[in-house]
């Protein structure tokens, strides 16, 4: 924009759509997760209906927190940061649009065909062939968007956020199509091009790289904008974010073999995946420090603005999984933990904790500004939203830990004559209790966003779309 | 795809894993040495009006716990086998590890089972102590198919009830449990003749056990029942020794009446029993053995 005339905005549109179907995904995804948690503790509760049974609404569950909840927050937040951050407007607006409804056409895709029982049996790649391309072509889209953004930007430097949202962004689609290369044999069936142990391989890189990228890169990109925003403090260590980024971006392409520990997989494979799973904890808790120390100097303002405890807790729960993860890698604990309800508290830690919260957070800071406001409708909502959301969330993971410690000494459990000491259905009745705690605590965590979706709502109704002028900078040297 | 074989892999990974952790210590050394970018501490980048970055030094015990991780990964990678297929210089594998713990295991529970080595199966099946592990055996490898009480459910043999597939007498059952089973039904639909010729012969097995079925039909259907006599028998009585069921008393192991029997008749089915050699120890299989024959036994005691 060579000193134009014409007055340059910054492009919000996909950023308030995607801001709100955050929200609705959010109460979707998350009521799915809830129902199939009450299925666990009462598994005939839906009559056997077979499109609402756990083993497809389960995979629904899963991808409409990650992809639609998750999905939709990190689009919103990455084309909101790296238009501000690079003080120009959105590289190619009208794809920016396509990825919206591209995205959602995505979502729609999935929540139709999941429990109609079309899987590629993948775990967290379910999605049948022609909405992998869908979503291929959305990605591919999503990166020239964002990229090209960053291409055009008015600063000389790439501010750290962009470098998390680029590095998910690129990464993401490496693993996506590299996971989901199959072979269609119908409209809505395909094979995996790999086979056997090679296939469990590349699907766990996939895994566990879908949680390093998609629900901890892209978020911790959203940390490096919105905390020190929030916060009004500058960021703690520029020097920390370079290691823990390179680092981190580095280890956990390694990591994925933990979840293959005493399978198939040779020794060697699954020692590395370990070692470097113990490796991945300090760069992950680099990212905590980053965010924590920011507030250093500030720690008041916790005590009354409740979207800065949002994002300071979900780095709490963030620091707790990822120093969880790496001692569930060692081959001796997982032999404890594997298998076991433990893994599903160690997810949910991670998942409420850190990526909802900090998702929350970012949608409480959004919301506003993309309705012309300065802050939410209302302020104790937010504060009761947090309260509900942290109370579940404690139910839900200390539950499923005492129930999975509790599963994996059961089944290990052996008389003297060999025999196991317990049945495998005599450890589900000892966990049905916790079942039970855990269906509250997730229950709890889905009033919390019912109570978000209002305040949206309200907010949404008394403010109007406001445009903003993308401010030129004074000097290049910025 | 390809199943890397060559030797050159091997190589290729030790070297990638030796330098990605050469790579992290590498990246800690230049990020912790000092060097100040602004005069005010800070890198003198400002974003969006008002975003500030701070450089402050790496907090030294992060940096020690950083090293600490990656001197944990060298020397486990030197004590157990992880770069590449270099074995590891403790020469543990998984594999070695899992025989030893199961010839731990077995060598442990010899003295509990040597008592009843030569045993008769009716002394094993009324000694308590006998019982009371096959009892544990049996929830451990059974339960899960033949259910709790031993009564199976469809497609699951009930096991309590004196009508044995492929026989009833001990050795018969430790043969079952040791090598497993494979019942096959082949589908008949062809070799019966018609829908109407399929429907009748449904009716005549019916009748052979007395339910309810439609006369005129059964008279219909026995004259194609020859087919299915070559494995049930001409009496239709079955055959263990092919482990064709009786189909004259009345138990329909995969449903019973006309639906089910016509769809057996048109797809046929293959069913199976797991073999249990290798999970089980020998003297183990014979408590088994002598505890499941019992318990079609128990109500005439």
């Amino acid at each position: 924009m060579s000193g134009s005339a014409a007055v340059e905005v910054f492009d919000d549109g996909a950023v308030r759509g995607f801001t709100i179907a955050a929200v609705v995904w959010g109460v979707v995804g998350m009521l799915v997760g809830v129902i199939i948690a009450a299925q666990l503790a009462w598994p005939e509760l839906l009559g056997g209906i077979p499109w609402l049974s756990y083993g497809r609404l389960r995979p629904l569950h899963t991808n409409a927190v990650i992809f639609a909840f998750g999905g939709c927050t990190l689009f919103a937040s990455s084309y909101y940061v790296v238009q501000r951050t690079s003080q120009v407007t959105l590289f190619a607006p009208w794809l920016a649009k396509f990825t919206f409804w591209g995205w959602q056409a995505v979502i729609v895709a999935a929540a139709v065909s999941l429990p109609l029982g079309f899987t590629q049996g993948k775990e967290y790649a379910e999605l049948e062939w022609p909405i992998d391309l869908l979503i291929a072509v959305v990605w591919v889209s999503y990166a020239i968007v964002f990229f090209g953004t960053i291409a055009t930007r008015r600063v000389r430097h790439i501010y750290v956020a962009n470098w998390f949202f680029g590095a998910f962004i690129l990464t993401v689609a490496l693993l996506h199509i590299v996971n989901s290369a199959a072979l269609p044999v119908g409209a809505m069936k395909s094979y995996s091009v790999y086979a056997g142990v090679q296939d469990a391989m590349v699907q766990w890189w996939y895994g566990h790289n879908a949680v390093g990228f998609f629900l901890t890169a892209g978020f911790l990109g959203m940390m490096y904008y919105f905390i020190p925003k929030q916060a009004g403090r500058p960021v703690y260590s520029y020097r920390l974010s370079i290691v823990h980024f390179w680092a981190l971006i580095f280890t956990y392409m390694w990591a994925g073999p933990h979840h293959l520990h005493y399978t198939a997989l040779p020794d060697w494979a699954q020692s590395v995946g370990m070692v470097f799973s113990l490796v991945l904890l300090a760069p992950s808790w680099g990212g905590m420090i980053n965010g924590v120390m920011t507030l250093s100097g500030a720690w008041h303002k916790l005590r009354d603005d409740p979207i800065l405890r949002f994002l300071i807790v979900s780095l709490s729960f963030y620091g707790m999984s990822t120093f969880e993860g790496p001692m569930m890698s060692i081959k001796t604990v997982n032999a404890l933990s594997h298998y076991t309800d433990w893994t599903v508290g160690h997810v949910h830690s991670g998942a409420l904790g850190w990526v909802g919260l900090i998702s929350m957070g970012t949608l409480y800071w959004l919301v506003p500004r993309m309705f012309g406001r300065t802050t939410m409708y209302s302020i104790p909502a937010i504060s009761l939203h947090f309260w509900i959301a942290t109370i579940g969330i404690v139910l839900y993971i200390a539950a499923m830990w005492i129930a999975g410690v509790m599963q994996g000494l059961m089944w290990r459990a052996v008389n003297p004559d060999g025999t196991l000491v317990f049945s495998f259905v005599e450890s589900v009745k000892a966990t049905w209790p916790f079942y039970v705690t855990r269906f509250v605590g997730g229950a709890l965590y889905l009033t919390g966003m019912l109570v978000m979706a209002w305040n949206v709502w309200k907010t949404a109704m008394s403010g109007r779309p406001e445009v903003v002028r993308v401010p030129l900078p004074q000097t290049a040297t910025a | 795809m390809s199943d890397f074989l060559h030797g050159g892999w091997s190589v290729y990974i030790a070297v990638a894993t030796v330098l990605g952790l050469a790579g992290c210590l590498f990246l800690l050394v230049v990020a912790s040495r000092t060097t100040q970018m602004a005069a005010d501490n800070t890198t003198g980048h400002v974003f969006d009006g008002d975003l500030v970055e701070m450089n402050n030094p790496l907090p030294r015990w992060w940096m020690v716990l950083f090293v600490l991780t990656v001197i944990f990964a060298v020397v486990y990678g030197v004590l157990f086998p992880t770069f590449g297929n270099m074995p590891g210089v403790l020469g543990w594998s998984s594999q070695a590890a899992l025989e030893r713990d199961q010839a731990r295991a077995l060598e442990s529970m010899q003295p509990v089972y040597a008592r009843f080595a030569g045993m008769a199966p009716d002394a094993l099946a009324a000694d308590p102590e006998a019982r009371a592990i096959s009892e544990r055996l049996y929830v451990n490898q059974c339960a899960m198919c033949h259910g709790s009480d031993a009564r199976g459910s469809k497609g699951f043999p009930n096991l309590s009830d004196g009508d044995w597939l492929h026989g009833g007498s001990h050795e018969k059952i430790v043969e079952t449990i040791t090598q497993g089973r494979q019942g096959v039904m082949p589908p008949m639909g062809a070799a019966v003749g018609t829908d109407e010729d399929i429907r009748n012969v449904a009716h005549y097995v019916m009748s052979l056990s007395n339910t309810p079925h439609d006369a005129a039909r059964a008279t219909a259907g026995k004259e194609k029942f020859v087919v299915c006599g070559a494995c049930h028998g001409a009496d239709g009585k079955g055959n263990p020794a092919v482990g064709a069921p009786n189909l004259t008393d009345d138990i329909w192991l995969h449903g019973a009446g006309e639906a089910a029997i016509t769809a057996m008749i048109r797809n046929g089915k293959t069913n199976v029993m797991p073999a249990q050699a290798g999970r089980l120890t020998p003297t183990q299989i014979d408590l088994l053995a002598a505890y499941v024959g019992s318990l079609s036994k128990t109500p005439a005691r």
